[in-house]
C-alpha cells in the first residue's frame, strides 16, 4: 500500500483546489478557520462566510440549495460544526436536494478556541454517519489525488454529497471577511437576483 | 386514553389552521420548516398537500432558524412552525437573524399556559415569550381564535418589511388542553 500520499491535506490549498473554476457555485462557509479559507481564496459576494451559528452551516445550505435548484451549493465547514449540527444530516438526507455538497474540513480538532480534540479524533466516523442517513454519495478525502475527483462530484450536481476531507491541524494567518451579516446576506442576494433583491416584497 | 394523544389538535369547526394557510399561500411562502406539534396538525396537512411548498420535517427547530436565512439568501421566503418547546431550542441561533437581518416569521402553538396537562411544558411554555424578546424578535400573542389569522399576518408582513425574526404565539386557549374527563 502506497503510504506517500496519506499525509493530512492543506487546507487552503484544498479550498484553492475545490474552488477553482466555480462558475456560478454559492458557497457558505462554517464559522472560524473554514470562514478564513474560503476568503483567503477570494472574497466575492457569492460567498457566505459565517461568523455564528455554529452548527447551521449545512441547514442554510439546504434552504439555499431549494431556493436555487440550478446553482450548486457547497458548504464548507469544520468537523466541530458539523458535529453541532449531526440532526441536519437525517434532515438533509430525506430532502435529498440535488444541488447541494457538504465538504468537511476534518482537523480532528476545534481549531478557533485552541485546538482541543473533537469527536472525530477518537474515530467518531462523519462519512458513515452521513451514510447511515441516508446520502448515497459520500467520499473520504485523505490524499491529493483524491482532490480533483472531489471537485468533480461537487459539480457534478447529482444528488446530495456529504465529503470528509481529512485536513492538517495547522492554525493559519487569519484572513478575515467583512463582519457585517447584513452586508453578507444583501450582497450574496444581489449576486443570485439582481438589485431585485432590495426591493422584495 | 390510550388511543388518545396528550397534545391536542384543532377542532374540525376550528377555521384559523386554513386561514394561515392562505396566508402562507398570499404572502408567497414557499419553504416550510416545522417540528410537528398538534395544534399545527392540519396547517402540515395542507403545507404537505401543496406542491409549491417545500416541507422541511426537521431533526431540532434551530435547524428552522438557519434554513429561513439560506431560503431568504437565495430569494425564498420561508416559515418555521413550531410549539412553545422548540423555541428553546433556537435560542443561539436566532443571533443569525439579528447579525444578517434576515425575514424570520415563527409561528408558534402555545403549551404550558393555559389549563396545561403536562408539567414538563410549562417551564419552557411560560419562558418563550421573554427567551424570544430577549433574542429580538418581535412577538404577538393570539388568544382567541378570530385573532390568530391576522396575527399571524401581521407576524409575516413584519418579518418581510422590516428584516428580522418574528413570532405569533398561538396560545393554549385556542386550542383547549386535554383534561382525560376530569373537567
Ligand atoms: C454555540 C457555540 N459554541 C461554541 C462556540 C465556540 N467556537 C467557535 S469556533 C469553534 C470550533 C470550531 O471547530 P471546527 O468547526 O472544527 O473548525 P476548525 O477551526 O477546527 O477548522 C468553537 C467551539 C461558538 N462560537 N458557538
Ligand atoms: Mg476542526
Amino acid at each position: 500500500m502506497a503510504t506517500a500520499n496519506t499525509r493530512a491535506l492543506d487546507r487552503r490549498e484544498l479550498c484553492r483546489a475545490v474552488l477553482a473554476d466555480r462558475g456560478d457555485m454559492l458557497v457558505v462557509a462554517g464559522l472560524g478557520a473554514p470562514a478564513w479559507d474560503i476568503t483567503a481564496v477570494g472574497d466575492c459576494p457569492e460567498n457566505l462566510p459565517l461568523w455564528g451559528g455554529m452548527g447551521a452551516a449545512a441547514m442554510i445550505g439546504l434552504g439555499l440549495s431549494i431556493a436555487q435548484p440550478r446553482r450548486t451549493v457547497l458548504v464548507i465547514t469544520g468537523d466541530g460544526e458539523m458535529l453541532m449540527g449531526l440532526g441536519s444530516l437525517a434532515t438533509i438526507a430525506v430532502k435529498r436536494p440535488p444541488n447541494l455538497a457538504i465538504l468537511v474540513q476534518d482537523n480532528e480538532h476545534y481549531g478557533e478556541t485552541g485546538m482541543q480534540e473533537t469527536a472525530t479524533r477518537y474515530g467518531v466516523d462523519l462519512v458513515a454517519i452521513a451514510r447511515g442517513a441516508g446520502f448515497a454519495r459520500t467520499m473520504l478525502v485523505t490524499s491529493a489525488d483524491q482532490v480533483a475527483p472531489l471537485r468533480e462530484a461537487i459539480h457534478a450536481g447529482a444528488g446530495p454529497l456529504f465529503a470528509v476531507a481529512k485536513v492538517d491541524a495547522a492554525s493559519l494567518p487569519l484572513v478575515l471577511p467583512p463582519r457585517d451579516g447584513a452586508y453578507l446576506q444583501a450582497r450574496m442576494r444581489e449576486a443570485v437576483l439582481g438589485p431585485e433583491a432590495h426591493h422584495q416584497l | 386514553m390510550q388511543a388518545e394523544q396528550l397534545d391536542k389538535a384543532p377542532d374540525d369547526a376550528a377555521t384559523w389552521p386554513d386561514q394561515i394557510y392562505d396566508l402562507l399561500k398570499s404572502h408567497g411562502i414557499r419553504q416550510v420548516a416545522l417540528v410537528p406539534d398538534a395544534g399545527h396538525s392540519r396547517l402540515i396537512r395542507r403545507c404537505l398537500a401543496d406542491d409549491s411548498m417545500q416541507v422541511v420535517t426537521l431533526t431540532t427547530e434551530e435547524e428552522g432558524i438557519a434554513m429561513l436565512l439560506g431560503a431568504w439568501l437565495g430569494g425564498d421566503k420561508g416559515v418555521l412552525l413550531m410549539q412553545s418547546s422548540g423555541v428553546g431550542n433556537c435560542i443561539n441561533m436566532l443571533s443569525l437573524g439579528i447579525l444578517h437581518r434576515t425575514p424570520m416569521p415563527m409561528i408558534v402553538t402555545m403549551r404550558g399556559d393555559f389549563g396545561e396537562f403536562n408539567p414538563a411544558q410549562v417551564p419552557m411554555g411560560s419562558a418563550t415569550q421573554t427567551v424570544l424578546e430577549a433574542m429580538g424578535t418581535i412577538v404577538r400573542r393570539a388568544d382567541r381564535p378570530e385573532d390568530v389569522a391576522p396575527t399571524v399576518n401581521a407576524t409575516i408582513r413584519m418579518a418581510f418589511n422590516t428584516f428580522r425574526p418574528t413570532a405569533t404565539l398561538i396560545g393554549q386557549r385556542v386550542l383547549g388542553a386535554k383534561t382525560f374527563g376530569k373537567d
